[in-house]
């Protein structure tokens, strides 16, 4: 199981003293976050991507190439790129150059992107926005498995004996998620393929990511890339705290009160009763994030967005270090209890190598069967030519 | 068989409020127009009113108001009623209708009704809480029952009382003429299967 963060990226005024970094410094404190997730020893960081103020990751392999540079083992994705907007060839290109240099740790998480406006910016239409996600993902999906692309669709010019430069590491494309709130389609999409699915269920009731999960591992199970609870799924978390919890809750509420999406709404008492975000010790994070299993199922990647609303870098990093020494290794420990021994652990580099391998092993395996029953049913057929000729001769 | 499930959504706020005092009117005379079993559920918004905001803020209901949209949901009939503010429906009532999903109400049969101070707002059922019905694909009774001031002053066989009866007359064959109900809610989870959303993007 991986457990990481996830950024959005905001530049929010810190609502106790209404000052906002600029965005040099968020941009920074982005990195920062990166490097201090490996150090507390977590496993995945990941930016979102954003085309429109006031949210600075608009070129999401820039920042992950710098971080790759500067760290060992952290897995650098994102939540979300965008399939809709972004060129898919562009997408192969960027994310398999990122791959090479970073030795492999390098997934991704695609999204639509919900903002209207952003579309046209890069000559698309929001209207079209499930299509563009089917096309360009489905273009995106061989440019980086097969060498030499011949293609027409409706979003983009088509391409005639197009390689996409570089090839994947060691011919394995980076393993892909797909993001989605409210889409089925999207979960459809993730099973179809045998990719991930990401629910960021951060914001909302559980009852609804029930649903949407449940149907990717059943279309999962039904396309053939195993059973339903092999499938990959990832989840969403929220939290703020601080070894007593009720320190946790009287520092964190002006941050809630204000924050941007669900700010200025519901109290965060009845917030964190109806979604998974969690304020206090750090035994209330483990203890509800726990619960997430018995409504989902085994999963393989937990991200939380630790650093949004304004909360100053600081308290972000202390937000780290508790994650890190207090959360994570409980719940290594207690996510790995009872967990069956067929449900894969988070993706990685090499085991996607290892999977590609065996698979190219059980295919030649397959061939020579074939070649075999070829052979021996094109002896018969001689058998029955000659019985035949003698026959008739 | 099981009784027919009639919803009454009021949004009047004051209490007694004469918006609930005809939201009671229709849904008494449509129950003896129905001649069925009938199981009745009054939505008073006011109780709702900011569970209704919240949800406009986070983008999903709490248990109690989820339990609401449900309820209307599920309704074999809808009577809507509305004070009329400032030309039109109240902005409660409107929000309600907002966060319910647009789906909901697809072929349900819906009397609307409003009060107001004075008559001159009878058209605001026209031309406001008519088309957002519409627009949500109901199947609208086509009497609109508008009670102002002067209706509660007059007795016995007066206007109000005629359409009263006649709209819950009109509610209650929309309602027995219908079809078994639609799973509307169990569509939502209908997956297109994937083969399906690439030919629709593959070019012709």
């Amino acid at each position: 199981m991986q457990f990481g963060i996830f950024t959005v990226g905001d530049v929010t005024p810190d609502p106790t003293n209404g000052r906002a970094p600029s965005e040099h410094e968020r941009i920074k404190a982005m990195v920062t976050l990166a490097l201090k997730a490996e150090e507390v020893g977590l496993d995945v960081f990941a930016t979102g991507e954003h085309h429109n103020p006031p949210f600075v990751p608009s070129s999401p392999t820039t920042m992950l190439g710098y971080i790759a540079a500067r760290t060992e083992r952290l897995i650098l994705s994102t939540a979300t790129t965008l399939i809709t907007t972004n060129d898919p060839v562009k997408i192969a290109e960027d994310y398999a150059m990122l791959q090479h240099l970073a030795d492999g740790r390098v997934d991704l998480m695609l999204g639509r992107g919900n903002t209207g406006p952003v579309y046209p910016w890069f000559g698309q239409d929001i209207r079209n926005g499930l299509s563009l996600a089917v096309e360009n993902y489905a273009l995106l999906h061989e440019l980086w498995r097969t060498d030499v692309v011949d293609w027409e669709g409706r979003f983009r010019t088509p391409l005639q004996g197009f390689t996409a430069t570089p090839r994947p590491l060691d011919g394995v494309p980076p393993f892909v998620w797909h993001g989605s709130i409210r889409t089925p389609e999207i979960a459809e999409q993730a099973a179809y393929y045998g990719d991930g699915f990401f629910a960021n269920n951060i914001f909302w009731p559980k009852e609804h990511f029930i649903r949407l999960i449940s149907l990717y591992r059943e279309r999962y199970a039904h396309y053939g890339h195993g059973t339903a609870e092999q499938a990959y799924v990832g989840l969403g978390g929220q939290v703020f705290m601080r070894k007593n919890s009720q320190d946790a809750v009287r520092e964190f509420r002006p941050y809630f009160d204000q924050a941007p999406v669900y700010g200025n709404g519901p109290s965060l008492e009845e917030f964190t009763e109806q979604t998974p975000l969690t304020v206090g010790s750090p035994q209330e994070v483990i203890d509800k994030t726990l619960i997430f299993r018995e409504h989902f199922g085994d999963y393989q990647r937990q991200l939380f967005l630790m650093d949004h609303a304004g909360l100053p870098l600081k308290t972000v990093l202390e937000q780290l270090d508790l994650l890190g020494e207090e959360v994570i290794p409980v719940l290594r420990r207690e996510f790995a209890a009872n967990r069956p021994a067929d449900v894969p652990d988070g993706p990685t580099h090499e085991f996607l190598v290892a999977r590609a391998a065996a698979d190219a092993a059980s295919a030649n395996a397959a061939s020579a069967n074939a070649a075999a029953a070829n052979a021996a049913a094109a002896d018969a057929a001689a058998d029955t030519a000659s019985v035949t000729a003698s026959v008739t001769g | 068989m099981h009784p027919y499930r009639l919803v009454v959504v009021t949004a009047g706020l004051s209490q007694p409020s004469s918006t609930r005092l005809l939201a009671d009117r229709l849904a008494e005379a449509t129950r003896l127009a129905v001649e069925h079993p009938v199981e009745l559920r009054v939505i008073e918004l006011r109780d709702l009113a900011t569970d209704v905001a919240k949800n406009m803020v986070t983008g999903f209901p709490s248990p109690t108001l989820a339990d609401a949209l449900d309820a209307v949901t599920r309704s074999d009939a809808l009577i809507a009623v509305s004070p009329i503010f400032t030309a039109s429906y109240s902005g409660l009532f409107k929000s309600f209708f907002d966060v319910l999903d647009n789906t909901a109400l697809t072929g349900k049969p819906v009397l609307i009704a409003a009060t107001g101070g004075t008559a001159r707002h009878s058209l605001a059922l026209e031309h406001a809480l008519r088309p957002l019905f519409t627009y949500l694909r109901a199947t609208v009774a086509p009497t609109a029952v508008y009670a102002s001031s002067e209706d509660w002053a007059s007795n016995g066989d007066t206007g109000l009382s005629r359409r009263v009866t006649r709209a819950a007359g009109e509610l209650a064959d929309l309602l027995l003429r219908r079809p078994a109900p639609a799973a509307v809610h169990d569509q939502q989870d209908r997956v297109v299967p994937f083969a399906e959303q690439l030919a629709a993007v593959r070019p012709a």
